[in-house]
């Protein structure tokens, strides 16, 4: 470890990282704003000035930048010297020339990295008198706004948005002061990483439109740490809520999951929580269909009495937390407990649980991921099922870029030279895929088959790499490939629906024969996975409970819209059994309807829970708020419902830790999830953890039209957290922390404040604990090809999930329906033409008796036979991966959109009400 | 799939053979498409002496480049022309040599002969005027170019003789 | 004396097309090379030469090239020589000249260069305002493959070398080398950051060198006649000859080839034949727009790299910028600040706000709106913007040397704009 003196003051650092890294993991407050962790540097803004010494004699020194310097033994920096302090505050004086100085109606005002830097150098007064340059803002789509005069011109939105996330529709234009970031022409940003804009953009420039519209200052904002139920990546996410609203979403770091950086879907994909269809009350199904709206009390004797002695049954929910699911299984019995996924799902992640108990293969974490230097995902679009996942891939693919650097002996964080040198060179990525994939641009090699052949293809690398002889070319090189790699990564999932798929991909992996291979899998829902190490411990099919309805009594919905579970037929059969169906849920449904009895659940944003993620990483989400309403969190109705019902050992329990206890000790797989987050026992500095800043202003007058009363703070009572702003942020537990702020530090960049070195674990860990270990057995698994005969014009059927749309709950939302559109049926460019049909008209879809009529997309490239229908969309529920279709011309069927445009236009409409802006 | 509708215009047909050709023609020493970009946008503009929405939008689609990323390097230049220009372009050199041998009043001249200041066509579609930085023909200040005509020691009468046929501020 | 450079060129003698080139000697250097001499010792011959770059910063040629990885040093793949030929610096007009009479002679150079450092590729980078040179240019190379002087097998030595004119889309910033390097691969024109130096890795990430036209000029008569002859050429410290011009009001501005050393004065008064009449000298730019000032008290310096440094400016481009004694000192300033801050590429915060900060100073001052304290903010800017390493390259601070020599030399005409709230030289009829 080399040493560095700064100031005199002697400190030790890390061979190869750079002067501002060392300054920062030092605790010293160097300002700056091109640099980012993630992203290394370029030396744009010049902010980061030091002075320089040749040795001890030299007092004259040398202005540098502290990000494009490495360390070295020995070297001598000064931040306090005259020539730099002013040097960094004409930096900040320049960069204000053009400002419009509107922190006070600035959305970024507050939390805004740029007013933090200006305070941190000292500049106050104005010596420009010139005029200000100004820019037109444009429409980017209904999730970012555009306020371009605000911009410093750090470059870092270009770069995050192209060089890290690969989006190819932001950059900078024209050039000296006039440089301008933004989009050709205004429409809809294509990334499904745009949000991480606002987080990256160190002033108000990129802006979260959602929050726009329902604005709270920021440190008037209540957060809590949160885990994004989005999907199973399981990214740390922490929500802001003012006046039980959640207002926006912000990533919430993890070292070893989502980093920096969430997906659109977690940042913007809560809107739902504020609906007006949450269901707030009680309601018992009256004769006439409607629901009459009870209180709590009531609700839980009519449930307790419709159960009580009585044959329950209980279907879970991947949805919904690890002791929610526990609680009902428990009260409902294993035999009598579904754990809600559908049949074929449950089947297939059951497997992919059990292959990552016994597979030799590593189970990487994102952060692993990101090692690989060889890539094979089979079967998954994995920007659309795992989208935080993508954005891991595309770093990895640049490994090679970093392997010639370190060649060179170029320091990693050089950005701009290491992309220099390296061009367009990339680690191989090969997707095998029924058709687009949105990595296709990064791919070297992209293959189009069917489900069942991409089985047949990942078995045939598999003895390709035990020897076997083939003449397949894509399979030759896609062998050669993961043979060659120091850590090769195989990606597959449960998204086409194929077990055969899942098992090739073991196959591969582990006929690799390196302990470095990497295996993940995709899987459907944020606790898919915490459902399945429920059932390895027993429960039954959902085909079983529909079966077994006619015999029942009285069956529990937790958190699950059924229609999405199974046919509608069979669902039907199962609401209209005769049966009391009592429903938990967050958000009205068709399964609800049906319902006798319906109870509304608290959402993740008013709960407490543990989700275990695609990775086995189980991890604790903490309410924002307390449950508005009459909502419960769901395991409290079930807890209240065993007390009334008598049931002995739950009727024990008296708050989340004890469930989470109890939980653990019955299911051998579980037994670490005590250790997921601390107790509710837990105090820092002893005090609780207080879900609000230091700045918080509280006692506002936002309703005092009402009253002016403020009512008092709620108390949480289940954990090491208070709604309150009184105790310390900091040095607990990362599972406890709500927000980062540090003097001095408003904006999100506080963060390196709470990490134990620059990009490393959070200071109080790398929270989460992982269920699922590998083993030496290896996986044994059987699988032989399908065989499958197509007549004449029929289609398999192959799901195309999407990040907007797919998912149920943030699907309710508004930004995430307006970007999710129709659904729609996928198909090529070939059977386009024969077809006579072309992007925006409609096809009639038919299987068997299912006919559905849905908007045509034409892709680039779909494996021959094959057409993608957009998963989990209303127009698509009857639809289930591998069946098979004829297609027909729907003559009826009406354009929404009109013939030709290009892609940025369908926006158009919006420009005259978003665009513009205020400065013209 | 992308998260808009990829719905896109036929942007094959905007560009001539010709000026494919010519593209390719450059692609030939070129390791990758997107290096081409300058010289495809001069290509493009020295038949129609600037380069619009639509033909960017072509040229970047034959690069296989975004829209965003040709349009980054378009306005980055001076000599690419995102509006129409007249059938001429105007260089006028303001920088020092030409200063100091005082092209302000020539510009002057100029702008009054032509009836436009710098960024503006003539009514009559024939000239478009632009500053332009040092010529490298200092020696000869003041200078300027008329397409790709080099003028240099400009005076009044120079600026009478190549502008003959326009009057003072007259509108043709 | 000898003319080596423009011995093809005189005044209203016609451009030197491939038989003239020939007749005078030309490509005699190239035969040399590609019969008797390894790349090893065409290199070893321009670094014993002396030969410094004539871009603007003087690097020693031989030094630069002896970074580029030769042999098994270097990973396979192509090796570039780049021609720079963009030539926007204010008050610079010899690269014009020598392209346009005598297109071959770079030509020949850039060959030799490239057999020097094992290119297979190389580029002239031409403003694309250059529109008579990138004719001749191109013609010539036509020529040159149809000789076999370019191509496979260069005259029978296994040698091959594609060439390539490039014309510029037009920014000054494509003139510093690594911004050169990013126009050529078809991208906003920022510099790259330094190390890792172009000479490792350049234009798409493969060794590249970047050298003048007046620089390449150099190299065939180098070849041709040895190291000695060519230091023997200097009458001062520095080797060969340079061409000098001279622009503003004198008698006869233009552009000569004069042996390196040859002192201000005999430029500006033998050559260029003086102030004009009722002009005095104030001071001028010694090489181009982004030197420092020296005044009528430096005429008998000579003009060497360092004798100029010394005197604190610098030698640059050699092309001389006079200030006489009717033109507003602020006034010129301005122009070049002005011309500076409209070719910021953009990048780097000092340069891109920094400099259009100091021109609404000079604006103010120069229009009778000008403070007191104005002169304490330029003297803030200089510090701030002025210092190579403030910024991410050598733009800015080159902006910023006229400025602030102006402000040592000139500053009472800096405080009369200010106190008598008006320029001075405009009553005057100055510009
Ligand atoms: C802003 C800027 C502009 C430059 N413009 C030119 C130019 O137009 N022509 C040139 O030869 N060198 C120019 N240079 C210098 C080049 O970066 C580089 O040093 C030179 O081409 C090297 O050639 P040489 O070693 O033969 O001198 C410029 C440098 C800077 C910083
Ligand atoms: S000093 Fe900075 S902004 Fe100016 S040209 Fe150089 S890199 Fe660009
Ligand atoms: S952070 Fe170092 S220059 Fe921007």
């Amino acid at each position: 470890m080399p040493t560095i003196y700064i100031d005199g003051q002697a400190i030790e650092v890390k061979q190869g990282e750079n002067v501002l890294e060392a300054c920062l993991n030092a605790g010293m407050d160097l300002p700056y704003f091109c640099w980012h962790p993630s992203m290394g540097s370029i030396g744009s803004c010049r902010q980061c000035a030091l002075v320089q010494y040749q040795n001890e004699e030299d007092t004259q020194g040398r202005i540098i930048m502290g990000c494009m310097t490495p360390v070295s033994e020995g070297a001598r920096f000064s931040l306090k010297a005259e020539n730099a302090t002013e040097f960094r505050e004409a930096v900040v004086e320049s960069l204000m020339l053009n400002h419009p100085h509107d922190c006070p109606v600035c959305a970024e005002g507050g939390e805004c990295h740029l007013q933090d830097m200006t305070v941190m150098v000292g500049h106050r007064d104005r010596r420009y008198t010139g005029k200000k340059n100004t820019h037109r803002n444009q429409y980017l789509g209904p999730l970012i706004h555009h306020e371009m005069n605000r911009c410093i011109a750090c470059y870092r939105c270009e770069r995050y948005y192209k060089d890290y996330a690969g989006g190819k529709d932001l950059g900078a234009q024209a050039s000296h002061d006039h440089v301008y970031f933004g989009r050709h022409e205004e429409g809809i940003l294509e990334s499904e990483f745009s949000g991480n804009l606002v987080e990256v953009c160190p002033t108000g420039v990129f802006t979260d439109k959602p929050f726009l519209k329902q604005y709270s200052r920021k440190w008037d904002l209540q957060s809590a740490p949160s885990i994004c139920h989005g999907c199973a990546v399981g990214c740390n996410i922490a929500p802001g809520e003012r006046y039980g609203k959640v207002k926006r979403v912000h990533n919430r770091y993890h070292d070893e999951v989502n980093g920096y950086f969430i997906c659109d879907r977690g940042r913007f994909g809560s809107g739902y929580l504020n609906s007006k269809l949450r269901l707030d009350y009680s309601g018992i199904k009256k004769s006439d269909g409607s629901f009459l709206a009870v209180h709590q009390k009531q609700a839980l004797e009519t449930a307790a009495s419709w159960i009580s002695g009585k044959k329950v049954a209980g279907i879970g929910s991947p949805r919904a937390s690890l002791e929610a699911n526990y609680l009902l299984r428990e009260m409902v019995g294993k035999n009598n407990f579904s754990a809600g996924s559908s049949d074929l799902e449950a089947t297939l992640v059951g497997s992919i649980l059990s292959i990552l108990q016994t597979t030799t293969a590593v189970n990487p974490s994102i952060k692993k991921m990101e090692t690989a230097d060889a890539v094979l995902i089979l079967g998954e679009d994995v920007t659309n099922t795992a989208p935080r996942v993508a954005l891991a891939l595309r770093q990895a693919v640049r490994n090679k870029a970093f392997e010639l650097a370190e060649q060179m002996g170029l320091p990693l964080w050089q950005d701009a030279a290491v992309r220099n040198l390296a061009q367009d060179n990339l680690s191989p990525l090969i997707i095998v895929s029924a058709m687009d994939t949105r990595l296709d641009d990064i791919s070297s090699n992209s293959i189009s088959l069917a489900p069942h052949e991409i089985a047949t293809f990942g078995r045939a690398v598999a003895g390709a790499l035990n020897g076997e002889k083939t003449d397949d070319p894509d399979v030759i090189s896609t062998a050669e490939i993961l043979k060659n790699a120091k850590n090769p990564l195989i990606i597959s999932g449960s998204s086409m629906g194929s077990q055969d798929v899942i098992n090739s991909a073991v196959e591969v992996a582990e006929a690799i024969s390196k302990p470095e291979t990497m295996l993940s899998f995709c899987v459907s829902e944020c606790n898919s996975m915490g459902s399945a190490l429920l059932a390895q411990d027993g429960g039954v099919s959902l085909a079983d409970i529909i079966k077994r309805a006619p015999k029942l009594d009285a069956l529990i919905v937790l958190e699950n819209d059924l229609y999405r579970r199974g046919k509608r037929s069979e669902i039907d059969q199962l609401l209209d059994s005769g049966i009391k169906i009592i429903s938990l849920d967050v958000y009205e449904n068709r399964t609800l309807d049906g319902s006798h009895l319906v109870l509304p659940a608290a959402s993740y944003a008013e709960s407490q829970g543990t989700l275990v993620s695609s990775e086995g990483r189980a991890q604790r989400f903490y309410p924002v708020h307390s449950p508005s309403h009459e909502r419960l969190q769901s395991w409290e109705w079930l807890l209240e419902l065993a007390k009334l019902t008598g049931n002995k050992k739950l009727s024990k329990l008296e708050n989340l830790d004890d469930v989470v206890s109890t939980c653990a000790k019955d299911n051998l797989a579980l037994k670490k999830i005590v250790d997921v987050a601390p107790k509710n026992s837990y105090r820092s500095s002893g005090s609780k953890v207080p879900r609000q800043t230091h700045r918080f202003s509280g006692r506002t007058a936002i309703h005092s039209d009402v009253s002016v009363h403020e009512p008092q703070q709620p108390k949480d009572h289940d954990s090491p957290l208070s709604y309150s702003m009184e105790g310390l942020n900091r040095d607990q537990p990362a599972s406890l922390t709500p927000f980062v702020w540090s003097p001095g530090w408003n904006s999100n960049q506080s963060l390196q404040k709470f990490q134990s070195e620059v990009d490393g674990p959070l200071k109080g860990g790398s929270s989460g604990v992982r269920l699922i270990a590998s083993s030496s057995k290896g996986s044994k698994v059987f699988s032989e090809s399908e065989e499958f005969e197509l007549k004449a014009h029929q289609w398999h059927l192959v799901p195309a999930h999407q990040i907007f749309g797919s998912d149920e709950l943030s699907a309710h939302t508004e930004e995430m329906a307006e970007l999710a559109g129709r659904g729609f049926i996928a198909i090529g460019q070939k059977v386009a033409e024969k077809l006579g049909v072309k992007q925006g008209d409609g096809l009639l879809v038919q299987h068997g008796d299912v006919r559905c009529s849905l908007e045509v997309k034409v892709l680039s490239r779909v494996a021959k036979n094959c057409v993608g229908y957009s998963v989990g969309y209303e127009e698509t529920q009857e639809l289930t991966p591998g069946c098979l279709v004829s297609l027909q011309v729907d003559k009826d069927w009406r354009r929404t959109s009109p013939e030709v445009i290009a892609s940025d236009k369908t926006a158009l409409g919006h420009i005259a009400s978003d665009g513009g802006g205020a400065y013209g | 799939m992308s998260n808009s509708q990829m719905i896109q215009t036929d942007l094959n047909s905007v560009l001539t053979l010709e000026e494919l050709a010519e593209i390719d023609h450059e692609l030939e020493h070129i390791p990758y498409k997107s290096g081409a970009s300058i010289d495809a946008l001069k290509i493009v503009q020295s038949s129609r002496g600037w380069v619009s929405d639509e033909c960017l939008q072509a040229i970047a689609k034959h690069l296989e480049m975004s829209s965003e990323e040709l349009e980054g390097v378009a306005t980055f230049y001076n000599l690419i022309y995102r509006r129409p220009v007249g059938d001429n372009v105007v260089l006028f050199c303001d920088s020092v040599s030409c200063w100091i041998n005082g092209c302000d009043d020539i510009k002057e001249m100029i702008s009054q002969k032509l009836g436009v200041d710098y960024g503006e066509t003539t009514s009559d579609n024939a000239y478009t005027l632009l500053p332009v930085p040092c010529l490298g023909a200092c020696d000869r200040a003041p200078v300027m170019m008329v397409g790709d005509d080099l003028v240099t020691h400009l005076d009044r009468e120079t600026i009478d003789t190549i502008f003959a046929n326009k009057e003072s501020g007259s509108e043709t | 004396m000898e003319k080596v450079l423009t011995r093809n060129i005189s005044p209203g003698k016609a451009p030197t097309d491939i038989a003239a080139y020939e007749a005078n000697g030309g490509y005699s250097a190239l035969r040399k090379a590609m019969t008797v001499m390894s790349p090893d010792d065409c290199r070893q011959v321009i670094s014993d030469s002396n030969l410094r770059g004539r871009g603007g910063a003087g690097f020693p040629t031989g030094m630069k090239w002896s970074f580029v990885p030769m042999g098994d040093k270097c990973s396979p793949g192509h090796k570039y020589l780049v021609c720079n030929a963009d030539e926007m610096e204010p008050g610079t007009f010899k690269d014009r000249l020598l392209m346009e009479f005598d297109p071959h002679q770079l030509i020949e150079g850039m060959i030799l260069s490239a057999y020097c450092i094992g290119a297979d590729i190389s580029y002239i980078f031409i403003r694309g305002e250059y529109v008579v040179a990138i004719e001749r240019l191109r013609a010539a190379l036509a020529d040159c493959y149809a000789r076999g002087y370019l191509g496979e097998n260069i005259l029978g030595s296994g040698y091959k070398l594609e060439m390539h004119v490039h014309p510029s889309a037009g920014r000054y910033i494509c003139g510093e080398e690594t911004a050169l390097i990013n126009a050529l691969e078809g991208k906003r024109a920022n510099p790259r950051a330094k190390p890792p130096f172009p000479q490792v890795s350049g234009l798409w990430g493969r060794p590249t060198i970047v050298n003048n036209v007046e620089t390449l000029c150099n190299i065939p008569h180098i070849i041709d006649r040895g190291a000695d002859w060519f230091k023997g050429l200097g009458v001062g410290e520095d080797a060969g000859t340079k061409l000098f011009g001279v622009s503003g009001r004198v008698k006869n501005p233009g552009c000569w080839e004069l042996p390196m050393g040859t002192s201000v004065r005999e430029i500006l008064e033998d050559h260029a034949g003086g102030m004009q009449d009722g002009l005095q000298l104030k001071g001028f730019l010694p090489g181009g727009g982004s030197t420092d000032f020296l005044t009528r008290d430096h005429l008998d310096l000579a003009m060497d790299y360092n004798v100029i440094g010394k005197a604190g400016s610098r030698m640059g481009t050699g092309t001389m910028i006079i200030l006489d004694d009717k033109t507003c000192p602020v006034g010129m300033v301005l122009n070049l600040i002005r011309f500076f801050a409209h070719e910021s590429c953009g990048f780097c915060t000092p340069c891109r706000d920094g400099l259009p900060w100091s021109r609404q100073v000079l604006e103010d001052i120069e229009n009778g709106r000008g403070k007191k304290e104005d002169l304490d903010t330029l003297e803030y800017q200089i510090k701030y913007i002025g210092a190579i390493g403030n910024t991410h390259c050598a733009l800015a601070p080159g902006a910023m040397e006229p400025l602030q020599s102006a402000l040592k030399y000139f500053r009472e005409d800096f405080e009369h704009h200010i106190s008598g709230r008006a320029c001075p030289y405009r009553s005057v009829g100055g510009s």
